[in-house]
């Protein structure tokens, strides 16, 4: 059983860098032809400061981190039992390439279903850019299956 | 792009469906890069079978991206609130998955609330959710 004294740990804040190039990548990867997306003067036209990040980027920055896993090392999860049960955003500033984002994650709850065949954690990471301006924050709940 | 307003948008409306190219292990590769999500299980059959999964198969947030496409193919990034999903099922390699929105409430504020999904050719549903939108 996952130790539920975690819930309310708070991560450091991390920083890290919006990489156009990865931006284009994940464009790239999941078919958006949508120019904001992938060219510069397009995003600039469009008002934005560079290449838009696409609504779910902020899970991609959150993964940056040197150990992307970190709540699965800190909760002592078997990563090959992790499955990720909901994800949700809420949108502040957008997020664009150069800027420096902020994150926060906080372990917000931990619990179990099904006599213990099923553990769920849920995570919030909050986003602040350069600016200090709220870009943002999500919540991801994740499922631990242990299989009887 | 032309963005509806709130006046002309009525509960019931949906969005233009989006289907997305088959999901193959090279789109799995290029998400698992691009996103940093490098867990194996979604790139590295030998570990999806130890795990006890007979394959691979897509990463959760890969089918989110796409009803992001839908979304953002809908109305500009900036005009969304709120975007959540539940992951109801695995979707497996070589699915081809088709997005579908429709409006389910109009709110105070030019917000409109939209029922989403992504199901696979067999019509089984993969992601279900909602999202938030204000609209001028």
């Amino acid at each position: 059983m996952i130790d539920t004294s975690f819930i309310g740990h708070v991560t450091t804040p991390y920083q890290v860098t919006v990489e156009k190039g990865r931006l284009r990548d994940f464009a790239r990867a999941t078919g958006q032809s949508d120019r904001v997306y992938l060219d510069e003067a397009a995003a600039q036209a469009a008002g934005y400061r560079n290449l838009l990040a696409p609504p779910t980027y902020l899970f991609s920055l959150d993964l940056d981190r040197e150990d992307p896993f970190y709540f699965i090392t800190l909760l002592k999860i078997d990563i090959a039992k992790v499955l990720h049960g909901e994800q949700a955003f809420t949108y502040g500033a957008p997020i664009c390439a150069g800027d420096t984002i902020t994150l926060v994650s906080e372990v917000t709850d931990i619990y179990a279903k099904k006599g213990g065949a099923m553990e769920f954690v849920h995570l919030k990471t909050s986003a602040t850019n350069q600016l200090g301006e709220d870009a943002g924050s999500m919540t991801r709940t994740v499922i631990v299956r242990h299989p009887q | 792009m032309s963005m509806p307003t709130f006046a002309e948008i009525n509960v019931g409306d949906a969005l233009t469906p989006l289907t997305t190219k088959e999901i193959t292990r090279t789109t799995l590769a290029l998400f698992a890069g691009a996103s940093g999500d490098h867990n194996p299980i979604h790139i590295d059959i030998d570990f999806a079978k130890r795990a006890g999964m007979p394959d691979v198969f897509a990463h959760g947030m890969l089918n989110m991206a796409y009803l992001g496409r839908l979304l953002t193919g809908w109305v500009p990034q900036s005009a969304l609130r709120e975007f959540t999903t539940r992951f109801v099922a695995i979707a497996q390699v070589h699915a081809v998955i088709t997005c579908t929105g429709k409006v389910v409430e109009k709110r105070d504020g030019n917000l409109v609330a939209l029922e989403i999904e992504a199901s696979d050719q067999n019509g089984e549903v993969k992601l279900a959710g909602t999202a938030l939108i204000e609209l001028p």
